[in-house]
């Protein structure tokens, strides 16, 4: 292989720019979709187990459908279809003042595909972990709702955080695609750097070191949550 | 005070409780056995409504269990009760386990609700555990922190579904010795186990079920020496050579 690498371009004023710019809007993407995907996929994960019937169900086919239809589908949906099917003074405002159109978008798409995987998350936590002490705590006089907020959610929440690191990380790596709306995130970035200087390699190992970096306090912040709410000392808990 | 009349209870087409009558009296301890599945722990929990039934009635110190204008967490927080498997909150120490409910029930002040569970866990024998979580406790211990936490809302009933069943037999003693202490002191108590020592030395009356139905209710004395049932008496057999 005859690839000269060239890693001076890292160090050039433009290059590195047009990198941290990159490495920056992943980074705020992703904060900002996982933040969409906890709030909605509490909210639906606890309705899945809420006594309102209708709740169930509401929450039940939001989960279907968003956990179903390909995250890229999902973006170009709410990018170039749902414009053009509310009503014309809504998508007019969609396309023209809404600010920082595509960033909205990716992080409203991707947060919603998200958050119908961190409600099954949620609901799994309720149903195997926080559920079985129901009865225990009823049986105290805690009325339902006192016994869910008091015992069930906040057992079930301990129980889930390891997949909710993964879930957390996918939607980092899921940030990637808002590329496709043209969000100049890091991959995106690195591309346009490929495409400037032909030194593709360095780009985008600078791209791979970003995303581990970032995977990596994703991974620590969510083993301190953990440590501090005890989680881990729960799940070594005889049976 | 406890009051069953004519209790049935189905689980689809299985007919789990049939025609259950029973009564205990303020301050009576009332022990009930009986084979596994004959419907014991429903039978308790119909008590305090976690077990909806039915047919029939049962009345906790006059207020009707199943009457859809009572106040149902209520009249739970009247009447303490105590699992097989402990089930307690493992991800409390055992001063919040005792003291949560005190807290958001008995609407008790953090520090009084603290103060209480200090006093009832030392006398549970437990007064150097109050930060110790469930997890670091052994079974007698945790099911020594469970009845606390009942006890913690001066309840005028104790009910104990098979309290010492997952317990290893060198840890059943602690746990049986804080129920005789309770029933010596009053406490009205309804007790399924397979305890017959427990039975013989505080029971009043002993409750035989089999297959959903009370088939023996008879003074402690009559139940061990002259059972009136066939089935009541394989099953004394059965325990007592075990
Ligand atoms: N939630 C339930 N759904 C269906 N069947 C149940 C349920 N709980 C208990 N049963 C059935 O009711 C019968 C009595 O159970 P249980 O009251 O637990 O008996 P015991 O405590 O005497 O061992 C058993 O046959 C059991 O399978
Ligand atoms: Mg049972």
């Amino acid at each position: 292989m005859n690839y000269r690498w060239d890693w001076s371009i890292l160090f050039k004023d433009t290059y590195m720019g047009w990198l941290w710019s990159g490495l920056l809007w992943t980074v705020i993407i992703s904060l900002a979709s996982w933040a969409v995907a906890l709030t909605v996929g509490l909210l639906a994960g606890t309705a899945r187990s809420a006594p309102s019937r209708s709740a169930r169900l509401l929450a039940g086919i939001y989960i279907d459908v968003f956990r179903n239809v390909p995250p890229l589908v999902q973006l170009f949906l709410w990018y170039f279809v749902l414009p053009e099917v509310v009503p014309d003074s809504f998508g007019l405002w969609l396309k023209r003042d809404l600010p920082y159109p595509e960033i909205v978008t990716a992080v409203v798409a991707i947060g919603l595909f998200a958050g119908s995987r961190v409600a099954e998350q949620v609901r799994a936590g309720i149903e195997a972990v926080g559920a079985p002490l129901m009865p225990a705590a009823l049986a105290t006089g805690l009325r339902p709702a006192q016994a869910f907020r008091l015992i069930v959610l906040p057992l079930g929440l301990r129980a889930i955080v390891g997949p909710l690191t993964s879930e957390f990380l996918i939607t980092v790596k899921l940030s990637s695609l808002s590329l496709t709306i043209g969000v100049l995130e890091l991959t995106a970035q690195s591309r346009h750097v490929e495409n400037y200087t032909f030194q593709g390699f360095e780009a985008f190992t600078f791209a791979t070191i970003g995303y581990l970096v970032i995977g990596l306090c994703v991974t620590g912040l969510m083993r301190f949550i953990d440590i501090r709410i005890g989680g881990a000392a729960l799940r070594k808990t005889p049976a | 005070m406890i009051v069953i009349e004519d209790v049935h209870k189905s689980y689809g087409n299985q007919h789990i409780l049939r025609a259950c009558s029973a009564t205990v009296s303020l301050g009576e301890v009332v022990v009930v056995c009986g084979p596994s599945g004959s419907g014991k722990s429903t039978l308790i929990k119909c008590i305090n409504g976690l077990v909806p039934f039915e047919r029939g009635t049962i009345t906790v110190d006059g207020v009707s269990v199943s009457s859809p204008k009572t106040d149902l967490p209520a009249l739970r927080s009247r009447i303490g009760m105590v699992f097989q498997s402990f089930e307690l909150y493992p991800h409390m120490t055992a001063l919040q386990n005792v003291s949560l409910a005190q807290i958001h029930v008995l609407k008790r002040s953090r520090a009084e609700a603290d103060a209480r569970s200090e006093k009832i866990l030392a006398r549970v024998g437990l007064g150097d555990k109050r930060d110790s979580r469930p997890s670091q406790l052994s079974g007698g211990q945790q099911q020594r922190v469970s009845i606390a936490r009942a006890l913690a809302m001066d309840p005028q009933a104790m009910l104990f579904d098979e309290p010492t069943s997952a317990l290893d037999p060198e840890m059943i003693n602690e746990v049986l010795e804080v129920m005789q202490e309770l029933a010596l002191e009053g406490m009205t108590m309804m007790v399924v186990t397979h305890e017959m020592g427990f039975a013989q030395r505080v029971a009043d009356r002993v409750l035989f079920m089999d297959r959903g139905q009370i088939v023996e209710d008879t003074p402690k004395a009559q139940f061990f020496t002259a059972p009136v049932s066939e089935r009541a008496r394989q099953f004394l057999t059965n325990v007592l050579t075990h």
